[in-house]
């Protein structure tokens, strides 16, 4: 099933959403155009301690960090051979470049970097939670709307998608490489949307009977504490000791 | 199909973030209140689809599926594609923040593109073959185009990519076929089971 990664009781789960995603992003923005390695190590550090107290197990931590890392273990094996600079070793016609190495172990610490603070901001955030702190942050109504429906509706069609797999498999269907089985998946797909889109309809005029304005009302209101407000100022102040590393240099 | 987090050059990152912001803006402004609900079931369809894997010999493929949900959503494809890769995001870290906007654009501008190059034929309902060509078309040029656009965007960010940009176009030729056949089979299933699904977005010319 698809389950949102959520831990309870952490440390980072009672700070304010709307904190949490205005430093995930600034964060991002700054480690993404950060190109210095004293930098990023230390963006990636700072990662990690904020990584701790959210209590992610390790092997969710691992499990989350394979799809990005994937790519980079690609970009190691060519970036080296394609960066033109001094050659470190030779393999067959290939030189390998300092400068290619150099590249990749950039692009892999800030890639991981960048991952690993999403990971510790998802892990103590509700994702109804980040929608409503979206709201709140401004983005568009009927974007946030768009985003609340849409994972709503995830859990529902990919159910409907396992019970229709699961009729498959029980006439006997083996996927293979030949017309059959891309037919079968075509049809699949086509019923999975004349479904959603028939449920969609009944769930809207549901919701009109209710009483639906086009609004959503959130329960929980945000309030910025004292405690919400220090530690904004603290990621705030990481962000920009970064910045300072990056743009003068004066720090390492 | 996704870039991840810190590979990608600043600029390339703003030019996506500035250029899927415009689309999703003409998007959200061709999405009435009520159409959410139908939109939003859409872009979670396009989510579960790209978690169902199709079998090429040996290797697996996941669907994309961009060049269907241009032809039935038309501009709502812009917002409808963000929502659906922000999700992936936040439940599985395909993608992330700063590479939202490329990921976005790379996707969602095929499906634009194919809505406009073959969306007139799929709803002029006079000629099975062609109605069979254009929706073969607008499967097959929309992973065309994404995959030329990812390539694309890493090759621009150095051109020590290059070789990498190359793979992926390569990695996704038969995908390209793939999703032609199926997104053929799927529009001519959709069009005697639900024609209305594919002519929801005819006023949108």
């Amino acid at each position: 099933m698809i389950e949102e990664l959520l831990i309870p009781d952490s440390f980072l789960q009672c700070v304010d959403p709307r904190v949490k995603l205005i430093g995930l992003l600034v964060f991002s923005i700054v480690v993404a155009v950060s190109y210095r390695f004293a930098t990023l190590v230390t963006a990636l550090f700072g990662s990690l301690i904020i990584l701790l107290p959210a209590r992610v197990p390790l092997k969710e931590i691992c499990k989350r960090l394979i799809p990005v890392n994937i790519l980079i273990i690609l970009l190691w094996l060519t970036l080296p051979f394609t960066v033109k600079g001094d050659p470190l070793f030779f393999l067959g016609p290939l030189a390998a470049t300092r400068a290619g190495g150099l590249y990749a172990a950039q692009i892999s610490i800030k890639s991981n970097a960048m991952m690993l603070m999403f990971i510790a901001v998802i892990a103590s955030t509700r994702i109804f939670t980040i929608g409503h702190a979206m709201h709140k942050l401004g983005v568009p109504t009927k974007l946030v709307q768009l985003f609340f429906f849409t994972f709503r509706y995830i859990h529902v069609i990919y159910r409907e998608y396992l019970r229709l797999v699961n009729a498959m498999k029980i006439r006997g269907f083996a996927p293979r490489t030949n017309l059959h089985t891309y037919k079968t998946f075509a049809y699949l797909v086509g019923m999975l949307l004349v479904k959603s889109s028939d449920r969609a309809k009944r769930v809207h005029n549901a919701m009109l009977c209710r009483g639906f304005n086009g609004r959503f009302y959130s329960l929980s209101t945000f309030s910025m504490t004292k405690k919400d407000l220090f530690v904004f100022l603290l990621i705030i102040s990481f962000i920009i000791i970064l910045g300072v590393m990056e743009w003068t240099g004066i720090i390492l | 199909m996704h870039i991840s987090e810190g590979i990608l050059s600043p600029g390339i990152l703003a030019a996506g973030a500035v250029l899927t912001a415009a689309g999703v803006i003409i998007g959200l402004k061709k999405i009435d209140t009520e159409e959410i609900p139908s939109v939003g079931i859409m872009s979670a369809a396009f989510f579960v689809a790209s978690l169902v894997h199709v079998p090429i010999g040996p290797a697996s493929a996941h669907l994309i599926l961009n060049g269907l949900l241009g032809l039935i959503l038309g501009w709502q494809a812009f917002p409808a594609i963000m929502t659906g890769l922000l999700l992936q995001a936040l439940l599985f870290q395909f993608g992330g923040i700063t590479s939202l906007g490329v990921n976005t654009f790379n996707m969602a501008f095929p499906a634009i593109v194919c809505f406009y190059m073959f969306g007139w034929c799929i709803r002029s309902n006079r000629n099975r073959a062609l109605f069979i060509m254009a929706s073969f078309g607008s499967g097959f040029f929309a992973v065309f185009f994404s995959a030329i656009l990812v390539a694309l965007s890493l090759y621009l960010t150095g051109e020590a990519f290059l070789p990498t940009s190359k793979l992926i176009l390569a990695a996704h030729l038969p995908v390209m076929f793939i999703e032609g056949g199926l997104t053929s089979i799927c529009a001519l299933f959709l069009k005697s089971v639900k024609p209305d699904l594919l002519e929801c977005n005819a006023d949108a010319f």
